[in-house]
């Protein structure tokens, strides 16, 4: 347990005005930071102060701050949400850091994740994927059966869980030196693979992503692991494997 | 103005299926004809709009995150509610919908609530055709929990992650509809307006939050699903984002603000550090199963752990107030949320407050004692009856692990203490609101054609709300209620063909909103936006928080209407109005906040009496209990705006009629 104090801080912060413009990174000093604070709090407080000078604040994603809505991203010292495992950019706190700290931050590198602004990324590709087929074409009517007539192995329902507890920040992307967004698609591709629901369009769902997947320019995996590694959700390689599994399975039907 | 709420006539079991069975339709070949806008796409807002889609409907779809998938209602972490009743243990509808009623303090309306209870199955259903990963018992069928304030076992869960998959589950539906492209997706918009043709509803007013583009959207109904309101505190459980904009602007239409004093305040957050803090972290509740509450019996105490000089552990049990079991031995740490939270205030504002921050608001939640009778409890089940005080604690923190691991991790990197050792620090947070637009039983507000669904309206928690019960209302509003309701207003649209956004009320609709746009950026003020929220925050949460009284009210609402005026004449926003422009976003934002927040002090003035999260020190029985009015307070309190001048705003009242449950008083002695 330590109490919290205050330390000064230098940022260099990647600034881009728009997706056309050229970025450069800028330096910034920063005094009075808590190391109780949260990194974003640390930037909110960095952009009162640039306001209040009369310059540009910084534009940077973020929405529920409590590691669930996947908004926040940041890659920080070179690591995507920082030098901390298991969480997110919000769940990311100041006493991480020491007084005097040189911090470098940037937006998500890849292709696929064209910068808006600053440190905003597009991440609609995700979206397009799952517009492919990460679903169970079930009519939204409510005239569905009874849902203890789909019985579902509690081991299978737990994986499944775990699969869906991909918040898709993109981190897993953000860090692969080829940019390839398997260990996203896999999760969800892994989702619906382990449940009985939606298996007459497997095959369908399966090649319509990963073609998605590759329409939108991410890199292929090499297996090196970096993805399970910064993913705040833990999501396992293991369902990059199941998804290979079922593409396979799909292409030779 | 008279307020029809359209209640069916009928016995309450009936009402619902009589009057879907007398709606009027659209016919298959006729729903490609009809547009509909959707705003927010959280569980109400991505419910519809897949359904509506699903239907043949032509949709359009708003929210300002960069996905929908990232609404707030992905947060939500106990559960939702159904009568299931496939634990035997005698839940049913009724049951459902008399714990709902009386969690809300009855100042909900009865029709409403039953039509929730009726449809809680049919939610389940739906989700896991989905593929919504619900935990299962070992036989495969689905797995339940018990959830504050029931006797019977109806909740249906997701781990701590239930909203986040709820969610994912509706927006997997948007997704195939988008895919299919029956719903246009528009993320990074925002709505600034509401378009009103001939007094319906016909479009609205949209900011693309990347180029700063104002669109003209036309539509036959706008359905508005933009959840709650809490971030009026500016600190609350709430994400960043949440905001109001789109209920109070309808509300400037003519649409009725309903309750807006309803606010649930939840007691287990993690309390406030600094004043950098931006964002408040719920605890779950289910905390309160194994912890105890309390906080040092002497104010020298208190004050020696605020400055560092005196551990928690160092005071010894006969100098600690465990308050709740104290003063609520039947109920003990299990009170309800705003018992819970108010008695937590209580002790801080006496000066026993436990934070070493500016209000010194905080209380301990401590596990000592679990870990004492879980940790022996584990040795005698191992055989060993003799265990050493050592392998207690070993045991009694391996058992805290092993239920409650996650949340003792995330409160172990948010404050940097180990929960496992020194108790936690807790604190109430403004957590869900439940008044909000005021809505018929179509869910229409009193703007033709302007539905407003979810935690955006007020319709179904009265003055309080059950845990797992925010979630149900949600999916139900929007796979269940609106497809019926909205398509009887749209039976009349057949004919009207597409609406032109040439029309001028577009263009009207559409100049005012840049008008305000440039107003902020040109204001060339000293002051930022957050200061104003800020203060504005210290104001809400100081005089219409937890406790609320006539003086403080009254003060609230002249000191909101002062700041609303330096607000708009000392705000600095930068940038311009043409790219992407977080603190402009802000702007807007806060503009809707102050004027509501005025709003919830005159309702909360109006209400003399206590109820639910509405506690009014004035009307309170002789142990400190709130004491409601039913026989003058038994109304909804909707409140219609005449202009600029929020004190101006006309109250209007919808009895509420109790016909199938007896109203009692809540006691949790």
């Amino acid at each position: 347990m330590s109490a919290a104090k205050n330390i000064n801080i230098t940022l260099q912060i990647w600034r881009q005005k728009n997706s056309k413009e050229k970025g450069k990174m800028e330096s910034y000093k920063l005094n009075n930071v808590s190391t109780a604070s949260s990194f974003l709090e640390m930037l909110d407080q960095l952009n009162e102060q640039l306001v209040n000078e009369r310059k540009e604040p910084i534009a940077f994603d973020h929405d529920c701050r409590e590691g669930i809505c996947g908004m926040c991203s940041l890659y920080i010292n070179g690591r995507a949400h920082g030098p901390d495992t298991g969480i997110t950019t919000c769940q990311l706190h100041m006493r991480m850091f020491n007084d005097g700290d040189t911090i470098v931050v940037e937006p998500w590198r890849s292709v696929a994740f064209p910068v808006i602004k600053d440190l905003v990324v597009d991440r609609t590709a995700f979206d397009r994927i799952q517009q492919a087929g990460g679903f169970v074409s079930v009519n939204t009517s409510g005239n569905t059966i009874d849902a203890n007539t789909i019985p579902v192995p509690k081991d299978d329902a737990d994986k499944a869980f775990e699969a869906a507890a991909c918040i898709g920040c993109g981190a897993c992307v953000a860090t692969c030196k080829n940019g390839s967004a398997m260990l996203f698609v896999g999760a969800k591709v892994s989702q619906y693979a382990l449940l009985p629901q939606g298996k007459v369009e497997a095959t369908n769902r399966v090649l319509n992503m990963v073609r998605q997947m590759d329409e939108e320019g991410f890199g292929n995996c090499t297996n090196t692991g970096a993805c399970e590694i910064e993913c705040p959700k833990g999501i396992s390689l293991e369902n990059i494997a199941r998804m290979n599994r079922e593409y396979l399975s799909a292409s030779l039907k | 103005m008279k307020l029809d709420s359209k209640i069916p006539e009928g016995h309450i079991s009936q009402k619902w299926t009589d009057y879907k069975d007398h709606l009027k339709l659209v016919a298959p070949n006729n729903r490609p004809k009809i547009d509909i806008i959707v705003v927010g796409t959280g569980l109400a807002g991505a419910s519809a709009a897949a359904s509506f889609a699903e239907m043949g409907y032509n949709v359009k779809a708003f929210c300002y995150q960069d996905s929908p998938r990232r609404a707030h209602s992905i947060a939500a972490q106990g559960g939702i509610n159904a009568a299931k009743n496939y634990q035997n243990d005698g839940d049913s509808t009724f049951r459902l919908f008399y714990d709902t009623i009386k969690g809300g303090d009855y100042r909900a309306r009865e029709a409403n609530v039953h039509r929730l209870a009726e449809v809680s199955g049919n939610i389940i259903d739906q989700c896991v055709a989905q593929g919504v990963p619900f935990a299962r018992d070992y036989g495969g069928m689905l797995d339940n929990r018990s959830f504050g304030g029931t006797q019977v076992q109806r909740t249906f869960y997701a781990a701590g992650q239930t909203g986040q998959q709820l969610l994912l589950g509706a927006y997997s539906s948007l997704s195939r509809q988008i895919g299919l492209g029956k719903v246009e997706m528009y993320n990074r918009h925002e709505m600034l307006e509401l378009v009103k043709v001939d007094g319906k509803a016909r479009g609205i007013i949209a900011r693309n939050l990347i180029t700063g583009d104002l669109e003209r959207h036309s539509a036959h109904a706008v359905i508005i699903a933009t959840g709650g309101y809490g971030n009026v505190y500016f600190l609350s459980t709430n994400a960043m984002g949440s905001n109001v904009t789109a209920g109070w602007k309808i509300h400037k239409q003519g649409a009725l603000f309903a309750n807006p004093c309803y606010v649930q305040i939840h007691p287990t957050c993690i309390p406030v550090h600094g004043t950098n803090q931006s964002k408040l972290t719920l605890m779950s509740e289910s905390l309160r199963n194994s912890g105890r509450i309390w906080v040092p019996k002497k104010k020298e105490d208190a004050e020696a752990i605020r400055a560092g000089k005196l551990k928690p552990v160092q005071i010894a049990e006969e100098d600690r107030d465990y308050y709740l079991e104290r003063k609520y031995p039947a109920f003990g740490n299990l009170v309800p949320r705003d018992v819970a939270s108010r008695a937590g205030k209580e002790v801080c504002d006496e000066g026993r407050g436990i934070e070493a921050n500016d209000t010194n608001e905080g209380v301990y939640l401590d596990f000592a004692t679990e870990i004492q009778s879980k940790g022996k409890q584990t040795a005698y089940a191992k055989g060993n009856h003799n265990p050493s005080q050592e392998e207690i604690l070993t045991l009694g923190k391996k058992w805290l692990e092993e239920k409650y691991g996650n949340l003792f991790t995330m409160y172990q990197k948010i404050t940097d203490e180990n929960p496992y050792e020194t108790p936690m620090k807790i604190y109430p947070a403004v957590h869900y609101t439940m008044g909000g637009v005021w809505v018929d039983y179509n869910l229409q507000s009193t703007i033709p054609g302007c539905f407003v669904a979810g935690e955006a309206n007020f319709s179904d928690h009265g003055a309080n709300r059950l845990g797992a019960s925010a979630l149900m209302q949600g999916l139900a509003d929007g796979y269940f209620v609106l497809p019926y309701t909205v398509s009887n207003y749209l039976a009349d649209d057949i004919r009207t063909g597409k609406i032109s956004t040439d029309l001028p009320e577009f263009v009207a609709a559409e100049n005012s909103v840049k008008e305000q746009i440039n107003k902020f950026l040109s204001n060339n003020g000293t002051k930022t936006v957050d200061h104003f929220h800020k203060r504005l925050g210290l104001i809400m949460w100081n005089k219409v928080g937890m406790g609320r009284n006539e003086k403080g009210l009254t003060e609230a609402i002249s000191e909101i209407a002062a700041l609303k005026e330096e607000f708009f004449k000392d705000v600095y926003v930068p940038g311009s109005a043409d790219e992407l422009n977080p603190e402009l976003e802000k702007a807007l934002r806060v503009a809707d906040f102050i004027e509501l927040g005025q709003l919830m002090a005159m309702d909360a003035l109006q209400r003399k009496e206590s109820c639910g999260g509405h506690f009014r020190e004035e009307y309170q029985d002789s142990e400190g209990e709130t004491l409601r009015d039913d026989e003058n307070f038994s109304f909804v309190g909707a409140w219609e705006n005449k202009g600029y001048d929020v004190t101006k705003s006309e109250l209007h009242k919808e009895e509420l009629k109790y016909e199938f449950i007896k109203i009692a008083a809540r006691n949790y002695k």
